[in-house]
C-alpha cells in the first residue's frame, strides 16, 4: 500500500519530465500566434464610424460593405498607425480582427455575421493614450424567412415605403399624400401587433381606418409571404422590436 | 524483482486466498464490467447535452409541456427513399420548439422558419455532415473518406437547388450562381446535366472570330488577350495569363486565318464627319436607348447602362470605323444570331454614331504594343495554343474544331469525395473551400491547369460555389415527385414576314413572347388582346414611354409604313388571349354616370392615384403606367379583365388583385376608357 502511493507520487513527476520539453515550445508558439505583428505607431483618443454600420445581410455571409472606423485625436484630426481591434458576439468573424489605421486614420474590416438571425452588436476598440476608446455599432442578419420578406418588400412595398430614390428606381414616397411608414420606423410599427400588420397587408389601409392609398394584397400574395414580410419588418425595425406579452421565466 | 513478486503474491492471497472472498471479488469484478456500458452512455456527449437541455427548460414558464415533448435517448429521422439517417435531433432538441425562440445557445437553438418540415427532409440534405454520427466531432467535422464536414451557412441555399431546378424567390444566391454558370460561359467547357437529363445551356454570346480582321486590329487582339478587363471591366472573358509571345502568336493566327466578309465593306463610304454637330452623337445614342443594353464607364468609374451587349467605354480602340458602320447598318449581316436589333439607321445617322463611338477611346490603351510581323512558326504556335486553351469551346475560329468534353463534367461536383481532391497546402479540407479556391485561383493548382482567371467579386464567387454545390449525387437519386423542374426557354419562332421582322428587330432580346425572350420589357404574349390598333401603329413608329420613371426604354426602329402595318396586323391577330372576352366589357362610349362613378372609385375607394397618373395636374403616382391616354391605348375587354385579376394576364405583376365586384370593374373600365388623347374628356374638369 505504501509503495503504491509512492508510485502514484512519482508518476506526475516523471510525466512532467517528459511533458515539460514538449510544453515549452508549444507554449511559446501559442503566445507568439496570439500577439500579431501589428505595432501601433500612434494612439488616438476617439473612434468614429466612417461607414459600414447598420447594414442588413444574410446569416453566415459577409456584409456587402466593409466596416470602416476612424481614429481621431483630441483635436478631431485623424490618427494614422493606431491599432484598432474589432469584437463581436460568438459567430461573428472579422477579416482582419486587428488592424492599424491607414494614412487617412481609417481602419477597415470585412464582417461576416453569425448563423443566427438577429442583431449583432459589434465594437471597435483602440487602446488610446490613457484609456481605451470604444465604438459600438449594430449589424442585422436576416434568416431565410426574413430574407424572403426583404425580397417581397423590394418587389411590392419599397417603391412607396422606402423614401430612398435612385435614378434606376425612383421612390413614390414623396408623391403620396398620406406618408407610408418606412419598415425601419420601429417607433410606429413596433406598436402594431402581427395581427394588425397582417390585416393591413391583406385588406389594405381602410382595414385599420387608414388611407386607401395602401392597397390590399390578400388576393395577390400568399399567407407565407405575409408572414415573411412581417418577419422582415420586425427584423429591421429601429428601435428593435420586442414581442410583448410573452413571459418565459417562471422565477 | 524479488519484492515485486512478494507484493503480487500477497495481493493474490488477499483477494483470492479464501473461496468466499474470491467469490466476492469475482462478483464485484463482474458487476463493474456490467456497469461499463451504462456508464459509457451516461458520460456520452449527447447525454450530457440532453441533461443540459433539461436544466435549460426547467425554469421556463412552459417547462411542463416542454418536458412532456422531450424524449430521452437517441433520436433519429429515417427517410429511406432519400437515404437520410439523421440523429442530429438527439442533441439539437429545440429545433421545432417555437417557445424557445429566444435561446441563441447551440445546440438548443430553434430552427429558423423554412418552407419544409424538418421531419420530412432531415438535416444533412441541406447542411451536410454525417447524420448517423452521435458525437459532435464526427457529425460536424469528419473529413474521412466518403464523409464531409458540415456545410458553412453561407452556402446553405445549395440544399434547395438539389430538388428545385427552377428559380425560387427566396434563394437569390443560388439563382445568381446558376445565372453565372450560363452567363460566364462555364458550360461551354464544363458540361452540366441536370438530374432530369436536360443540359444547362450557355446564355452568353461569344462572338465568332472567323472575320475578326475586318472588325479590329492584331494589336487590339493582343492587348485584349493579355488582360480583357483592362479593356472592359465588365466583360465575362476571363484572363488566360498569357505570356507576351503567346498572346502575339494567338493574335497572329487569328488575323492570318480571318476571312474577309462581304458585308463588312458595304458601308465603306462612311467617313467620320468633320463638321458634324458635336451634340448629335450623344443625343442619337440616347434616343436610340443604346444604354439599355450597352454600358459605358462614367467619369467616376462606375458602369452606366445595361449588360446585354458589350461595354462600349473604349470601343474606339477596338472597332474599325468601316466595320462599325456596316455593323450599325445591319448587325445581322456580320452575326446572324446577335441580340442587337437592326435599327434601320439612315446613312447620316450611321455617320453620326460612328463618329461618336470612335471618339470613345483611351489613347493610353494598347499604345505600347508593337508586334513584329508573324512568321509561319509563330502562326503555327498560335494555333497550337488555341487548341490547347480551348478557345473554340466558346468562339468560332477558322481551322480549329470545337472540342468535345474539353473540361471535367460538373454534373455531380457537389458530391465530389474529399479523397479524390488534391488540396493545396494550408487549405481547409472541405469541398466548398476547394471550389472557391478553384474559382479564385485556378492556376494555383499547378502550371498545367488551363482554366483561366475570372474576375469575380467575393459574393459572385460564393454564389457560383452555391450553384455548384447544389449539383449533388443525392439530387440525381431523389424520387421524381420531389424534383421541381426548371422552366426551359421555348424555341418559339413567329412565322411569315412579321416573324422575320421580329427576328430582325431582336424583339426577344427584351420582350418575352410565348415563353421565349428577355425580361427587360413587358411580356407580349397577349399584346394583341391588350392594345388598340392605331395606338400600336403610332407606338411602333415612335415609341413614347408609358412609365416615366424607367431608364430603359423601347428604341425607335425607323420601320417603313408597310413593315409597321405587317407587324401590327400580326400582333393583333396572333397574340390574343383566350381569357379575354370582348362581350364582358362595357360598350364605348359609356354613359357619363358610369364614367363619373368610375372616377369616384378610382380616386376614393381604390385610391389608384397612389401608383397611376390619370390627370397630370393632380396625380403623382409613379409606379404603374401613366393612364392619361389609356382609353386610346388599351381595349375595354383587356382593362376589365386586368382589373379583375392582373396576375392571370401577366403572372408576377405587382399590381394587387383588389377582388373587384363586376359593377366596380365595369365602372372603372368606363372611366379609364374615357381618358383619351383627343378631346380630353377624361381629365378631371
Amino acid at each position: 500500500m505504501k509503495r503504491r502511493s509512492t508510485a502514484c507520487l512519482t508518476f506526475p513527476f516523471s510525466a512532467w519530465v517528459v511533458l515539460l520539453p514538449l510544453a515549452i515550445p508549444a507554449g511559446c508558439k501559442h503566445s507568439a500566434s496570439s500577439v500579431p505583428g501589428l505595432k501601433a505607431t500612434a494612439a488616438g483618443t476617439a473612434l468614429v464610424e466612417s461607414s459600414g454600420g447598420h447594414q442588413v445581410g444574410a446569416t453566415g455571409t459577409a456584409l456587402k460593405d466593409p466596416l470602416v472606423v476612424q481614429v481621431n485625436d483630441d483635436q478631431g484630426t485623424a490618427v494614422p498607425g493606431a491599432l484598432v481591434e474589432f469584437h463581436g458576439p460568438a459567430g461573428v468573424s472579422f477579416d482582419p480582427a486587428e488592424v492599424l489605421t491607414d494614412s487617412s486614420g481609417q481602419a477597415t474590416t470585412l464582417v461576416t455575421l453569425g448563423t443566427a438571425a438577429g442583431r449583432y452588436q459589434l465594437s471597435a476598440v483602440t487602446p488610446g493614450k490613457s484609456k481605451p476608446a470604444i465604438l459600438e455599432t449594430v449589424e442585422t442578419a436576416l434568416g431565410y424567412q426574413q430574407r424572403l420578406g426583404a425580397i417581397l418588400a423590394d418587389k411590392y412595398c419599397n417603391r412607396c415605403h422606402d423614401p430612398e430614390s435612385s435614378p434606376e428606381r425612383v421612390s413614390n414616397y414623396d408623391n403620396l399624400e398620406a406618408k407610408p411608414h418606412p419598415f425601419t420606423e420601429g417607433g410606429t410599427l413596433n406598436k402594431m401587433s402581427d395581427a394588425d400588420l397582417t390585416s393591413i397587408i391583406l385588406h389594405g389601409g381602410p382595414a385599420l381606418s387608414r388611407s386607401a392609398l395602401m392597397p390590399p394584397y390578400g388576393n395577390t400574395i400568399s399567407a407565407t409571404d405575409v408572414r415573411a414580410l412581417i418577419a422582415y419588418t420586425r427584423a429591421v425595425s429601429d428601435p428593435p422590436y420586442q414581442p410583448a406579452g410573452t413571459v418565459y421565466a417562471r422565477k | 524483482m524479488q519484492s515485486m513478486r512478494k507484493i503480487l503474491s500477497s495481493a493474490w492471497r488477499a483477494l483470492f486466498g479464501d473461496p468466499v472472498r474470491a467469490f466476492g471479488v469475482v462478483s464485484l469484478g463482474l458487476l463493474l464490467a456490467l456497469a461499463i456500458a451504462p456508464a459509457k452512455e451516461h458520460f456520452s456527449q449527447w447525454h450530457s447535452y440532453q441533461r443540459h437541455y433539461l436544466a435549460l427548460i426547467r425554469d421556463r414558464g412552459d417547462a411542463i409541456s416542454l418536458r412532456r415533448r422531450f424524449r430521452p435517448g437517441i433520436h433519429q429521422i429515417w427517410l429511406p427513399e432519400l437515404g437520410v439517417v439523421d440523429r442530429c435531433t438527439t442533441c439539437h432538441l429545440a429545433l421545432n420548439e417555437s417557445s424557445l425562440a429566444d435561446i441563441s445557445q447551440q445546440p438548443f437553438r430553434k430552427h429558423p422558419a423554412i418552407p419544409h418540415s424538418l421531419d420530412g427532409f432531415g438535416c444533412v440534405i441541406c447542411h451536410g455532415g454525417q447524420g448517423a454520427a452521435t458525437t459532435v466531432a464526427e457529425a460536424h467535422h469528419s473529413e474521412r473518406a466518403g464523409e464531409d464536414p458540415i456545410l458553412p451557412a453561407r452556402y446553405i441555399e445549395s440544399g434547395c437547388g438539389q430538388c428545385h431546378q427552377n428559380a425560387l424567390p427566396g434563394t437569390p444566391q443560388l439563382n445568381l450562381g446558376r445565372t453565372m454558370l450560363t452567363r460566364y460561359g462555364c458550360v461551354h467547357c464544363h458540361a452540366i446535366t441536370r438530374p432530369d437529363g436536360t443540359k444547362v445551356e450557355a446564355t452568353d454570346h461569344p462572338p465568332s472570330l472567323v472575320h475578326i480582321a475586318d472588325k479590329t486590329t492584331r494589336e487590339w487582339i493582343y492587348s485584349w488577350l493579355k488582360d480583357p478587363q483592362a479593356y472592359a471591366a465588365s466583360t465575362t472573358m476571363p484572363n488566360y495569363k498569357l505570356s507576351d509571345a503567346d498572346a502575339s502568336d494567338i493574335s497572329a493566327y487569328l488575323v492570318s486565318t480571318s476571312t474577309p466578309h462581304a458585308g463588312d465593306t458595304a458601308a465603306a463610304g462612311v467617313q467620320p464627319a468633320a463638321n458634324a454637330d458635336p451634340s448629335a452623337g450623344p443625343s442619337l445614342y440616347g434616343e436610340s436607348f443604346c444604354a439599355s443594353c450597352h454600358a459605358v464607364q462614367n467619369a467616376a468609374g462606375n458602369l452606366v447602362g445595361g449588360d446585354v451587349g458589350p461595354e462600349l467605354t473604349r470601343i474606339g480602340n477596338k472597332a474599325k470605323p468601316e466595320w462599325l458602320a456596316a455593323w450599325l447598318q445591319n448587325p445581322r449581316v456580320y452575326d446572324g444570331t446577335t441580340p442587337m436589333p437592326h435599327y434601320r439607321f439612315t446613312p447620316q445617322q450611321i455617320t453620326t454614331l460612328v463618329t461618336f463611338l470612335q471618339a470613345k477611346s483611351d489613347s493610353d490603351y494598347g499604345s505600347g504594343v508593337h508586334l513584329d510581323a508573324a512568321s509561319p512558326q509563330h502562326i503555327a504556335h498560335g494555333r497550337k495554343l488555341i487548341v490547347e486553351l480551348g478557345c473554340t469551346a466558346c468562339h468560332e475560329i477558322n481551322g480549329v474544331q470545337k472540342p468535345e468534353n474539353f473540361a471535367p463534367e460538373l454534373s455531380t461536383i457537389g458530391s465530389k469525395p474529399l479523397a479524390q481532391i488534391v488540396f493545396l497546402p494550408g487549405m481547409e479540407h472541405s469541398l466548398p473551400s476547394y471550389i472557391v479556391a478553384k474559382i479564385r485561383q485556378p492556376r494555383a493548382f499547378g502550371s498545367s491547369v488551363k482554366m483561366p482567371q475570372f474576375t469575380l467579386t467575393a459574393s459572385q464567387t460564393d454564389a457560383l460555389t452555391t450553384a455548384l454545390l447544389a449539383l449533388t449525387a443525392r439530387g440525381r437519386s431523389m424520387p421524381d415527385n420531389l424534383r421541381v423542374a426548371a422552366i426551359p426557354e421555348t424555341n418559339y419562332q413567329p412565322a411569315g414576314h412579321a416573324g422575320k421582322l421580329i427576328t430582325e428587330l431582336a424583339c426577344f432580346s427584351c420582350h418575352r413572347i410565348n415563353g421565349r425572350g428577355g425580361d427587360m420589357a413587358p411580356d407580349l404574349t397577349w399584346e394583341g388582346s391588350s392594345v388598340q390598333r392605331q395606338w400600336l401603329i403610332d407606338f411602333l413608329h415612335n415609341p413614347n414611354t408609358l412609365r416615366p420613371s424607367l431608364i430603359r426604354r423601347m428604341p425607335r426602329f425607323n420601320l417603313s409604313d408597310n413593315d409597321n402595318k405587317e407587324l401590327t396586323d400580326y400582333i393583333l391577330a396572333v397574340y390574343q388571349s383566350p381569357a379575354i372576352d370582348a362581350d364582358l366589357a362595357p360598350a364605348v362610349p359609356n354613359p357619363p354616370a358610369a364614367v363619373e362613378h368610375g372616377r369616384q372609385l378610382f380616386y376614393s375607394k381604390y385610391a389608384c392615384e397612389s401608383c397611376h397618373i390619370a390627370d397630370t395636374k393632380n396625380d403623382k403616382g409613379y409606379i404603374g403606367p401613366t393612364l392619361t391616354q389609356v382609353g386610346s391605348r388599351l381595349t375595354p375587354a383587356w382593362i376589365y379583365a386586368w382589373l379583375k385579376d392582373p396576375q392571370a394576364l401577366r403572372p408576377g405583376t405587382t399590381e394587387p388583385n383588389q377582388n373587384l365586384s363586376d359593377d366596380d370593374a365595369h365602372a372603372l373600365t368606363a372611366f379609364l376608357m374615357s381618358l383619351r388623347s383627343s378631346g380630353g374628356r377624361g381629365a378631371k374638369q
